[in-house]
């Protein structure tokens, strides 16, 4: 499990292992019955004291993203939940936020992103094709 | 008082004309990784002095395990493991005797861990240990610190003038003994991005006294950092009161306060000043605005 931790912004650390975990799980990385590190393993990866692992996976399974099965370990929850919908959408909008944030800055209207948004699903639809076309 | 690993009551420690505890009241919880901090000078040495036994407290009171290590030092030290800064090993003798030597006196010594440390480290127990590396010097006592598995592993600067790696094994240990048996380790350490993600509690102390105590969590969440922008260039250093330090230049400064953000704002929003983030600060924001040369507007919260 790749989790980066960083102390620059200001967001707990516990918090920033419960977002990395729930964004691999959106994201696909991390699916139903897969096992999470046990809270020595990943305390000793990411070299952060043990509770915070702890306080993390507790609320990882408050939010009923990993389950616990005694002496066995700490799974990923069945898929589908509302959470992962939920979880998609939290991410994108926070994409969104920061495009939005940025081209204001630049003097974009919503007009000129709805625009630009435009082009580049293009560019990428026509890209996809293309080495659809090759590898097909 | 049994419950806490260490309880410390109003010790004062004078050297001289300096003192380096004032008055110092301190303890340590079971089960957490305890992070002390404070400056060069600031009396945490001193204050592992006590702990240990080392030194004995003119006033106030020191226990350790429920006990006195000046008058217990064998039920004390027995369940501490220690990591000086200087590691002060005996140079004469060879690794394998000195894991020898410690387990006659620390009867929960555990050779297969000891082994284990030894072969992970890349270490040769036949080696001298006055011909060893620094890193692994400090390595060698690490493995005489923990090997034993004590209550309380004691570590005075672990990281002080080590390579990454280095710093990494002696923080894996510490984890292992946090993580799996839920004993005590209290580290002193200058290295705040190592403390903030090491510790579960911490202290922060300068000039002897305590200026800082609490779960970090709890630390950070009574600290604001505020990014201000001022409409024109600041040729001195604005006060804003409720704010423990501003730094800055021209227009764009940087506070940090705690708790008090209501008044900070209402002083930045008199000068005419914009806050354009708030966020919470860093160990190391809140060390230099607590101690730091910064002009503080304000000593104690």
């Amino acid at each position: 499990m790749n989790i980066q931790i960083s102390l620059k912004d200001g967001v707990p650390i516990y918090r920033q292992i419960v977002n990395q975990v729930k964004y691999m799980v959106a994201s696909g990385q991390l699916t139903a019955g897969m096992e999470v590190p046990p809270i020595r393993v990943l305390a000793e990866q990411l070299l952060v004291t043990p509770n915070t692992v702890v306080k993390a996976y507790r609320e990882l399974e408050t939010e009923g993203v990993v389950y616990k099965r005694r002496g066995a370990g700490t799974f990923i929850s069945e898929n589908g939940s509302p959470l992962k919908a939920a979880e998609q959408k939290r991410i994108l909008t926070e994409r969104a936020d920061t495009l939005l944030t940025e081209a204001r800055q630049m003097g974009y209207s919503l007009d000129d992103i709805t625009t630009l948004l435009n082009e580049r699903a293009a560019v990428l639809g026509k890209a996809k094709d293309k080495s659809a076309k090759e590898h097909g | 008082m049994e419950d806490k690993v260490v309880a410390i009551q109003g010790v004062t420690r004078q050297f001289g004309l300096l003192k380096a505890l004032d008055d110092l009241t301190f303890s340590v919880e079971p089960g957490c990784v305890h992070g002390l901090v404070g400056a060069n000078g600031a009396g945490k040495t001193t204050l592992i002095k006590h702990i240990l036994g080392l030194l004995r407290a003119k006033t106030g009171t020191v226990r350790v395990f429920g006990l006195d290590p000046v008058k217990h030092p064998v039920e004390v030290l027995g369940r501490i493991g220690y990591l000086s800064e200087e590691r002060d090993l005996p140079d004469w003798m060879r690794i394998h005797e000195l894991a020898r030597y410690t387990q006659a006196y620390h009867p929960k010594w555990d050779n297969s861990y000891s082994d284990e440390l030894i072969q992970t480290f890349e270490l040769d127990p036949q080696q001298k240990i006055k011909n060893l590396s620094r890193g692994q010097r400090a390595l060698t006592g690490l493995i005489a610190a923990v090997a034993h598995r004590p209550d309380l592993l004691l570590l005075d600067e672990p990281s002080s003038g080590l390579d990454a790696i280095v710093r990494q094994d002696i923080l894996r240990e510490v984890v292992r003994a946090v993580a799996d048996e839920g004993r005590t380790a209290l580290f002193s350490s200058h290295l705040l991005d190592e403390v903030e993600r090491m510790s579960d509690v911490v202290t922060m102390i300068h000039k002897g006294k305590v200026v800082l105590h609490g779960s970090l969590d709890d630390i950070r969440d009574g600290h604001q950092h505020l990014t201000l922008r001022f409409p024109e260039e600041q040729t001195v250093r604005p006060t804003i009161a409720g704010a423990l330090s501003l730094e800055g230049f021209g227009n764009q400064w940087q506070a940090v306060c705690n708790g008090e953000l209501e008044q900070a704002k209402a002083a930045i929003q008199a000068l005419g000043a914009e806050i354009t983030e708030v966020r919470n600060p860093s160990l190391q924001e809140i060390f230099v605005a607590r101690v730091g040369r910064g002009v503080p507007t304000k000593t104690e919260g």
